[in-house]
């Protein structure tokens, strides 16, 4: 037990290092020069340095280092929680992120909160119907909402609650009243993957002989559903946790743009369009170390919520399939 | 001559061709989604999108960057389908004349996700054991990077326009066909008729060609349609969000970002291009789950 755990941590940290190289290769192996990547996000053209200033620039960005002095540099700063100097603000990376990291995570949680109460219910519903029209209708709406761009989904609700009806602001950070078409328009999507998973759960686990054995003791269905097959039902979808913490993360980039949120996401559009590679990496690292520890916690609990699930015999449990636009 | 006793024995053992073989299956197979009102529907519209992306002079005869200041800013009426811009250009022209850079996107998104998933997944199923191990590690890897964040990361090296978007997305969505391919890989190996390959003679490579890769196909192409519809959505964003072809170009994502500025005054601009797209990405994932559900 005590092994197996250890071994998840080892196997969480050593994805999420490997995370970090990959991401730390794409940014600074590809063939673009970062030189010139950085200098134009300082709003220098190179050519009017001279070579001496040019060496200077080198080396105040560390760029005259070899490639692994450079990747040990970032790494050993990462792990004391230094993602060095912004390119374009000349403010350390970890002071943008502590500033905006606030409102991306408000964002974040009220949208996971949202879409496990809408996605659940909506599961519920579709199995419990028995109408077969509103049935085959509530399991096609998730396909229907996942399909939907969250960029249009986002217009599509300034342009009718905001312009028509004028009930929420368009745009902003201030107050409750500004999170809510943000929160809605994530939720759309990670409601709509969550209540897909949810609905398959469902109909494998109601069609289980316990399910017959709990009818036949004389129980309503709305009982059997409630107390029998929701709690096993939800488990599956426990291991998709981290895919939707991932989801709200990416779904704040478009989210925060259209609807001028400051937060992380935005702060990524911003640094992908000034090319500022130190921020672009840092922000990649942190969401991709949500997304490793979400699903560490999810799977060293999971066992104690299925006692099915045995830690010694290694992962037993298959991860459903998600296929998502983000 | 082994090799073709082995491919007798193949036919032989596949339940699925009997009485009349593949041929007839496809074609009941056509009859049955020939009946789905929806699927039909959904065909039609995906097939018109392309058409018009290649032939748009079919669908209109106006000019995509022609300005009229007098027609600035019309609502959509039947002159103009979508209405038109704040320089008086269609804007259903541009839609239909924007549809080949994001269709190509898609293509070359689409092709990067299958050779590099297929190759990979086919490797790791095959071959399993440590080579499995060090591939799958990999994907757990891509995986880990949420999406969208790993295609910015792309483009931040890259650069912007359509094909760095493409490639972007390409790479980003690989893991999911490398997951499929194995998973199906690792299904067909394990198959009768696959032992019966081995024991007429045939070689490793020819069972992984002729028997393996033809088998495990079905599900792969179902999910390429599922992704062509993630791609869509993925390079529309990536383009709305400033990274796409520079303007005059009328990629959808940048059309309905521009129109955004105006959205008081002409709703238009971005909410009907973004309802073409929405469309075009809900008819390829209704598609892709009614073969999902026939191939069952």
């Amino acid at each position: 037990m005590t092994r197996y755990i250890v071994g998840r941590i080892v196997q969480a940290v050593a994805v999420l290092w490997a995370a970090f190289t990959l991401t730390f290769a794409i940014l600074y192996l590809l063939p673009s020069d970062p030189m010139e990547l950085q200098l134009a996000a300082a709003g220098v053209q190179e050519d009017s340095l001279t070579p001496d200033q040019l060496a200077a620039m080198k080396q105040r960005f560390g760029l005259d280092q070899s490639i692994w002095a450079q990747y040990w540099h970032h790494l050993t700063g990462v792990l004391h929680g230094d993602f060095g100097t912004s390119l374009s603000q000349q403010v350390p990376v970890s002071d943008l992120l502590t500033a905006r990291i606030g409102g991306t995570l408000t964002l974040s949680v009220s949208a996971a909160l949202l879409s496990l109460v809408a996605g659940a219910t909506l599961a519920y519903l579709a199995t419990f119907a028995r109408w077969n029209p509103l049935r085959v209708f509530l399991t096609r709406l998730p396909a229907l909402g996942a399909s939907f761009p969250q960029f249009f989904v986002a217009l599509f609700l300034i342009q009718f609650f905001s312009f028509q009806l004028g009930w929420f602001p368009a745009t902003g950070n201030e107050g409750a009243q500004s999170l809510v078409m943000p929160v809605v328009t994530i939720s759309v999507l990670t409601s709509s993957v969550l209540a897909q998973v949810l609905i398959k759960s469902f109909d494998e686990t109601l069609s289980q002989p316990y399910i017959a054995t709990a009818r036949a003791k004389g129980l309503s269905r709305s009982a059997v559903h409630l107390k029998h097959a929701f709690r096993n039902a939800a488990l599956p979808a426990m291991t998709i946790l981290g895919v939707l913490v991932g989801l709200t993360v990416t779904s704040s980039i478009v989210v925060e743009t259209v609807f001028t949120r400051e937060g992380v996401g935005k702060l990524a559009q911003e640094s992908v369009l000034s090319q500022d590679v130190p921020v672009v990496l840092a922000v990649v690292t942190v969401a991709a170390a949500m997304f490793v520890l979400v699903n560490l916690v999810v799977d060293l609990l999971y066992p104690l919520l299925d006692p099915r699930i045995s830690h010694t015999r290694g992962r037993v449990r298959p991860a459903p399939e998600v296929v998502t636009a983000t | 001559m082994s090799t073709a006793v082995a491919d007798v024995i193949v036919e032989d053992a596949l339940p699925a061709d009997e009485p009349g073989g593949r041929r007839a299956n496809l074609a009941a197979n056509l009859v049955q989604l020939a009946r789905k009102p929806v699927f039909l529907l959904a065909s039609l519209y995906v097939l018109f999108v392309i058409v018009s992306a290649f032939w748009p002079k079919l669908f209109t005869a106006q000019d995509p960057y022609e300005t009229h200041p007098e027609l600035a800013a019309q609502g959509p009426g039947a002159a103009h389908l979508f209405g038109t811009d704040i320089y008086g250009r269609d804007l259903w022209t541009r839609v239909l004349y924007g549809s080949p850079l994001t269709i190509k996107a898609t293509l070359i998104a689409l092709v990067i996700a299958l050779v590099a998933g297929l190759g990979l997944g086919i490797v790791s199923g095959f071959f399993g054991g440590v080579v499995d191990a060090v591939l799958m590690r990999g994907i757990d890897v891509l995986l880990a990077i949420p999406g969208l964040l790993l295609a910015l990361s792309i483009v931040t090296a890259l650069g912007y326009g359509t094909v760095p978007v493409a490639v972007a997305v390409g790479v980003a969505i690989v893991p999911g066909f490398a997951r499929t391919t194995r998973a199906e890989v690792l299904r067909v190996k394990t198959l009768p008729y696959v032992e019966a390959a081995r024991a007429g003679g045939a070689s490793w490579g020819r069972v992984l060609l002729r028997h393996i890769l033809p088998n495990s196909w079905g599900p792969v192409a179902v999910l390429a349609v599922l992704d062509a519809g993630v791609a869509i959505i993925a390079i529309a964003s990536l383009s709305f969000l400033g990274f796409g072809a520079a303007p005059p170009a009328a990629e959808w994502g940048t059309l309905i970002a521009d129109g955004r500025n105006y959205l008081v005054t002409a709703w238009w601009l971005s909410l009907l291009p973004g309802l073409y797209v929405a469309l075009l990405v809900l008819g390829l994932n209704h598609i892709s789950k009614t073969l999902q559900e026939l191939t069952r």
